[in-house]
């Protein structure tokens, strides 16, 4: 196999996240517009100067990346669409920066932007994937709770973990959301809140569950000199790594694909797990966080119950995970929880973070994790990000 | 072990009956093989036809090897329940109103994993055995079962919904006068249907049946299919207690076209076999379906009693088999009808029956009672299509690989 070359002299810039709303009357491209906008602006950036663009939403229909083109007056000579959910923010980043590797395109916006209207999470649960119609739909309709509730089940019974242990990392993340003034919780959370919430889809109860909303996340990609010229922080990408429908004969999910690429991402970046100052995972569910944290070789398979309890996952602490506050506690909205942990990574390798800055961060791994097709998620990705010294 | 069922209290008039809603029912083409199967009560996946490989969910393409060779074949239903949930909060308002609501994956012994309802009486870690019925929407669905039967298993409200269970239920046969009617009460009754009525065209005029429904304490009812005034009026008095409705009024007279002089039989044939379906459907089928979701004794089915002979004509029996290939088809106009409340047709293809009009015909026929076992199993299994007697299932299964066949076989002239 063809080794991954790096990515040096491209870097990421501008992140942007535009507070969000609980509901929206806005449509997504409303939200896309204000976080390209916001992105550009950072940038002093004019929209004709942009060449490359990519963009992430459930909420678009009909329209795709094509219809954005002409309704917000682009012209890129490079133009993609990611249709990944969680894993979108990482596999972007991977795109655009091979684009603008390659000189396929100078400056990419990667931006991820989602409505939540009174009735958007019932219609787009409706028409998910024809998977999820045929085969998982009709089975209770409970949705993305009711798959994670299995998974959640059996890792539950394999590796004897606690509704507690679940807890810790919930109760961890609202610590760091109450520093982030953009995000939808606002009130502390104990852990007797999170053991005594009202049951979802056994054992997943309330605070397991992130809170569906509108919202957008963008950041750009450029070369090092183009960022160095117009004065912006910038962060490096060490590696990244993607991969889908991996493990399809493990008969209920307890791990993602990272475990296949794990040990070249650690390789091409010349770190390891150790040397990360903080890790942002893709947190729909608690059971998935913990599923990262092994994969991406934290500690052993069915070890991350014990891994945590030993460790402070807030900004302060030895740990720092989701330090926004992630999907549980600042809201998901739509496809941009797959660029929430990434943009605020390139904030905090850069020293923009504010309140919710971990101190002397330098080294950020971002993982993504996406779509449930059926019964499991089918994308996974993961990227090391370095602030530049 | 299941609790076993209640009878309902009585029907509070001035409470508001729960609207008919249903679980999700969109499907992708190849997902309706599921719901095919789950029509006649099978468990068949796809299965690879080059490389052996069964496949779940249902696809296009194999996901072994990419060949798009998938029929649908029984399969093995053994597996193990790896994983469980109830489910307190969903946004279908069918689920909502059943809350909370059991489903798990379990691993098949022949590979897929799946995630299916699962019946109270099944525990985690253990082995189950998959059934395939068909749901509320009319789409095939599985649910995980114990292995063994348990106590009152069938009384379990998730299987429940699926099923057209006459337990507790209240039940109209149409016609007191076809010999099966008293079979069909008395199997009724044994299945703990709370109230059977039977219909009677024609008062005055006595039957051999009628003692033994009498015998049975049915309750009679004046209902003559052909007559729209007597169908409607039984309608405004009993459609809103009629729970399973089973249609078995029949004329038939022998022969084909050529072998009668006018088309006087034809006409009372038509009148009964396909214009009276009609008119009990359009009598008692709105108030059927408008109580689809009253709990214990919610209406649930619909049952028609067809002659093989409607998926191909026999010209022995032409212009009868005619008739009855009109209410087949009528029947699928009314599943597309009552889809939308939940409400089930139940068809029940039967052989010659042993009775005087079809005495000149040879062995094997179905007799009253195992037309009333095979009805009462249809309804407690929620099937949508009964094949009766080994003349029906022949039929079926010669229909299902090739009408045409079929048809020539049926239709040869004798020699010379």
């Amino acid at each position: 196999m063809a080794r991954r070359q790096s990515y040096d002299g491209v870097v990421l810039a501008a992140p942007v996240s535009v507070p969000y709303e609980r509901y929206s009357i806005e449509t997504a491209h409303w939200w896309i517009a204000r976080a390209l906008r916001s992105t550009l602006q950072a940038a002093g950036l004019r929209p004709a100067e942009l060449d490359g663009f990519t963009v992430s939403s459930f909420t678009l229909f009909p329209d795709t990346a094509v219809g954005l083109t002409q309704h917000l007056g682009l012209c890129p000579r490079w133009l993609d669409h990611i249709p990944m959910g969680g894993a979108s923010g990482v596999v972007a980043l991977r795109r655009a920066a091979r684009a603008v590797q390659a000189g396929d395109a100078d400056i990419v916006a990667c931006v991820s932007g989602d409505t939540n209207h009174i009735d958007s999470f019932r219609s787009l649960l409706s028409s998910f994937s024809r998977f999820a119609s045929d085969a998982s739909y009709p089975y209770g309709y409970g949705g993305p709770n009711a798959n994670f509730a299995l998974l959640t089940d059996r890792y539950m019974s394999e590796y004897g973990t606690t509704r507690a242990d679940f807890g810790r990392i919930c109760v961890a993340q609202r610590d760091n959301a109450l520093r982030n003034p953009h995000a939808l919780m606002k009130k502390p959370l104990t852990l007797d809140d999170y053991l005594n919430a009202r049951p979802i889809a056994d054992p997943i109860a309330l605070f397991d569950c992130v809170m569906p909303c509108a919202g957008a996340e963008a950041f750009l990609v450029m070369r090092e000199e183009e960022a160095v010229r117009r004065n912006l922080p910038f962060a490096r990408i060490k590696a990244t790594i993607e991969r889908h429908n991996a493990h399809a004969e493990d008969p209920i999910q307890l791990r993602g694909g990272w475990t296949l690429d794990v040990d070249e991402l650690y390789e091409m970046a010349q770190c390891g797990p150790t040397d990360m100052d903080l890790v942002q995972t893709y947190d729909d569910y608690p059971v998935i966080s913990m599923m990262q944290i092994e994969d991406l070789g934290f500690c052993e398979k069915g070890a991350a119950p014990e891994f945590l309890r030993d460790r402070d996952m807030t900004t302060k602490g030895d740990f720092p995970h989701n330090t926004n506050g992630g999907q549980l506690s600042a809201g998901q909205a739509g496809a941009a929880g797959g660029f929430i942990g990434l943009v605020e990574a390139i904030r905090q390798v850069t020293g923009q973070a504010e309140a919710t800055q971990v101190k002397d961060a330098k080294r950020a791994l971002v993982s993504g994790f996406g779509m449930i097709n059926y019964d499991r998620g089918v994308c996974s990705a993961a990227a090391i990000l370095e602030g530049a010294a | 072990m299941t609790t076993p069922l209640q009878p309902p209290a009585r029907k509070n008039p001035q409470k508001r009956t729960l609207s008919p809603t249903r679980p999700p029912e969109a499907r992708s083409r190849a997902a309706l093989g599921l719901t095919a199967a789950a029509a006649e009560g099978r468990f068949a996946l796809q299965v690879c036809g080059e490389c052996g490989a069964v496949q779940y969910p249902p696809r296009d393409a194999c996901s072994s090897c990419l060949s798009v060779d998938l029929p649908w074949q029984d399969v093995s239903p053994k597996g193990t329940l790896i994983a469980e949930t109830q489910i307190r909060a969903t946004t279908n308002l069918y689920f909502k109103d059943r809350l909370p609501w059991r489903t798990g994956t379990v691993q098949l012994d022949v590979g897929p994993s799946v995630i299916c309802h699962v019946h109270g009486d099944c525990v985690k870690g253990t082995r189950v055995t998959l059934w395939n019925r068909l749901d509320r929407a009319g789409q095939g669905v599985l649910i995980a079962m114990p292995e063994e039967r348990t106590p009152n298993m069938q009384d379990d409200p998730q299987l429940r919904a699926m099923t057209s269970d006459p337990k507790h239920r209240r039940v109209l046969i149409t016609d007191g006068r076809n010999p099966n009617a008293p079979a069909l009460a008395k199997a009724l009754q044994t299945a703990g249907a709370a109230a059977v009525y039977v219909g009677e065209g024609e008062t005055w005029r006595p039957y051999p049946e009628r003692a033994a429904l009498e015998a049975l304490g049915v309750e009679f009812l004046a209902l003559d299919v052909t007559d729209t005034a007597s169908v409607t009026r039984m309608a405004s008095e009993y459609g809103g207690k009629t729970d399973i409705l089973i249609n078995n009024a029949r004329f038939l007279r022998p022969g084909g076209v050529l072998a009668r002089r006018d088309t006087g039989f034809a006409r009372d044939e038509i009148e009964v076999n396909y214009l009276g379906l009609m008119r009990l459907a359009q009598a008692f089928g709105p108030a059927m379906c408008g109580r689809t979701g009253d709990g214990v004794n919610s209406a649930a089915a619909w049952v028609n009693i067809l002659a093989a002979t409607s998926l191909c004509n026999t010209p022995e029996m032409g212009c009868f088999s005619a008739s009855q290939a009109a209410a087949r088809s009528l029947a699928q106009s009314l599943r597309g009808e009552f889809r939308a409340s939940g409400l089930r047709v139940m068809n029940l293809y039967v052989g010659p029956t042993e009775d005087d009009w079809h005495q000149p015909l040879p062995p094997p026929k179905v007799t009253p009672n195992a037309l009333a076992r095979d009805l009462v199993s249809g309804l407690q299994n929620g099937l949508e299509d009964v094949y009766c007697g080994d003349v029906a299932k022949d039929m079926a299964l010669k229909f299902q690989r090739d009408p045409k066949v079929l048809e020539r076989e049926l239709t040869m002239g004798g020699e010379g």
